[in-house]
């Protein structure tokens, strides 16, 4: 039984990581085009993370899954569905990310970027050397929770036929007629978070050199 | 020779608030001039707008034969393209009121990074040079602290040898004691009257009065956006001219 909950963990584990690869650079670029000063670009970005927050995980991954035969007719493959997976974790939680960059990188004081333009910094190497390093402190413990809560939204993959763990769960136990499958797949989300808090704990902990 | 600093007929208003009026100055190299004054009369927005931090509206800037702005027939402030402003940031340093040191830098970072990255500068060079300032300011053992580990008078001295390991051909300083006790205060003075004996150029906002007489060459006194009085620190702080400086300072001799 573990063996094939492990199996399972595999596909849980590379949602969770793939997520994260894209998401978290998408969402410094998704929370600087929500502050653009060009007024299309911060309204559209608005309108994205609206629609984003505002429906379920759920339901996006099944739109993208679904779209392209419903909407367009076209076939897409036995893979898609990972695919599919991807985009609709990497989309949704950018977006989240991308309001957790925002709320930090406004909370960095106007003095630092006086201070990098009269250094004569450009805008690049203000924002990647002064302010993003900053930004990563203040935001950690609001991306922490994020970041936990995405452990346990991979199980959503469920509604695309991957068999991620809590989809093995469900089927272990519906075919054994036993809670054993549901009570081991949740010590594993469990232990996995631990693992992700302790890390978190670490970078917290890495970054503690300076206060501000 | 030409000035370190020209300014000609600076205008600069926020909305309606018209906090610069016509303001005119030049620096020459190795002066020291001390800009004084009430709080809200235009001296930080002066300071600013020589920094590059705000525009003017109107008038002419130029940093020795760079020019940054100039007024075009319709009386608006015309300023020089990005390779000019890049290149007129290279000719000035500034020291803020509350420092802005980079929290997440060693002090020797905070002092050596823009050298080595800005100014693409060797690494050793910048890093000699950078520790002969900080031995300079007294702080050559806190180089590998962060600035949240130094006192406030400490930071402000980081904060001058960032400026400085820039070689700007002028500094200016924003009420660089303001954010500091009396005591903390004396040593970014000491550091301030250092500099002076070396003849490097320097504008400074203060509200120390003595100290500014004592070091400055020359004096400006500012009120509600327009230059009341200027001349020799000296002159114009023992023997005022103008009703206002003469109220002004009477306030500080009362303290």
């Amino acid at each position: 039984m573990l063996e094939i909950l492990f199996s399972g963990f595999l596909f849980t584990a590379q949602i969770f990581i793939t997520t994260l690869i894209g998401a978290l650079p998408l969402g410094v670029i998704v929370a600087l085009c929500r502050m653009s000063k060009f007024k299309p670009l911060a309204l559209i970005t608005r309108g994205y993370i609206s629609i984003m927050r505002g429906t379920p995980l759920m339901l996006q991954l099944m739109a993208w899954a679904y779209g392209p035969y419903y909407l367009f007719g076209l076939s897409m493959g036995a893979d898609w569905k990972f695919v599919a997976c991807s985009i609709g974790f990497i989309l949704n939680y950018a977006a989240y990310f991308a309001e957790i960059y925002r709320s930090g990188i406004q909370s960095i004081p106007k003095g630092q970027y006086e201070a990098a333009s009269v250094l004569g910094y450009t805008r690049a190497q203000t924002f990647m050397k002064i302010v993003l390093p900053q930004v990563i402190k203040r935001i950690l413990p609001a991306m922490g929770n994020e970041i936990i809560t995405l452990v346990k939204d991979t199980s959503l993959a469920f509604v695309l036929g991957i068999m991620e763990m809590f989809s093995q769960a469900k089927a272990l136990a519906s075919s054994q007629v036993s809670m054993l499958p549901y009570l081991l797949a949740g010590a594993i989300y469990w232990v996995f978070n631990l693992v992700v808090e302790m890390a978190l704990v670490r970078i917290e902990k890495k970054l503690s050199y300076y206060h501000d | 020779m030409q000035p370190i600093v020209k300014l000609e007929h600076a205008k600069k208003s926020f909305g309606d608030n018209e906090v610069l009026k016509d303001i005119s100055l030049t620096v020459n190299k190795g002066d020291v001039l001390a800009i004084i004054g009430p709080s809200g009369g235009g001296k930080s927005t002066l300071l600013r707008c020589l920094t590059l931090l705000e525009t003017l509206d109107a008038g002419d800037l130029s940093y020795g034969d760079l020019e940054v702005t100039k007024t075009d027939a319709s009386g608006k402030a015309v300023y020089g393209g990005k390779d000019v402003l890049k290149q007129a940031r290279t000719k000035f340093g500034l020291v803020f009121q509350n420092f802005n040191l980079f929290p997440h830098y060693t002090v020797i970072k905070n002092v050596t990074d823009a050298p080595i990255n800005v100014q693409k500068r060797d690494k050793a060079e910048a890093l000699a040079a950078g520790r002969a300032l900080l031995e300079k300011m007294g702080l050559a053992e806190k180089e590998d602290m962060v600035p949240c580990e130094l006192s406030g008078g400490q930071q402000q001295r980081v904060a001058i040898a960032r400026a400085l390991a820039m070689n700007p051909d002028v500094l200016f300083f924003d009420e660089p004691t303001s954010a500091l006790d009396p005591e903390l205060t004396q040593d970014v003075l000491k550091v301030i009257r250092e500099l002076a004996a070396e003849k490097m150029t320097m504008v400074i906002v203060t509200h120390e009065m003595n100290f500014a007489r004592d070091v400055a060459d020359y004096l400006i006194f500012m009120d509600g956006g327009v230059i009341v009085e200027q001349g020799r620190a000296e002159d114009v702080i023992n023997n005022p001219q103008q009703e206002r400086t003469r109220a002004f300072l009477s306030k500080y001799e009362e303290e």
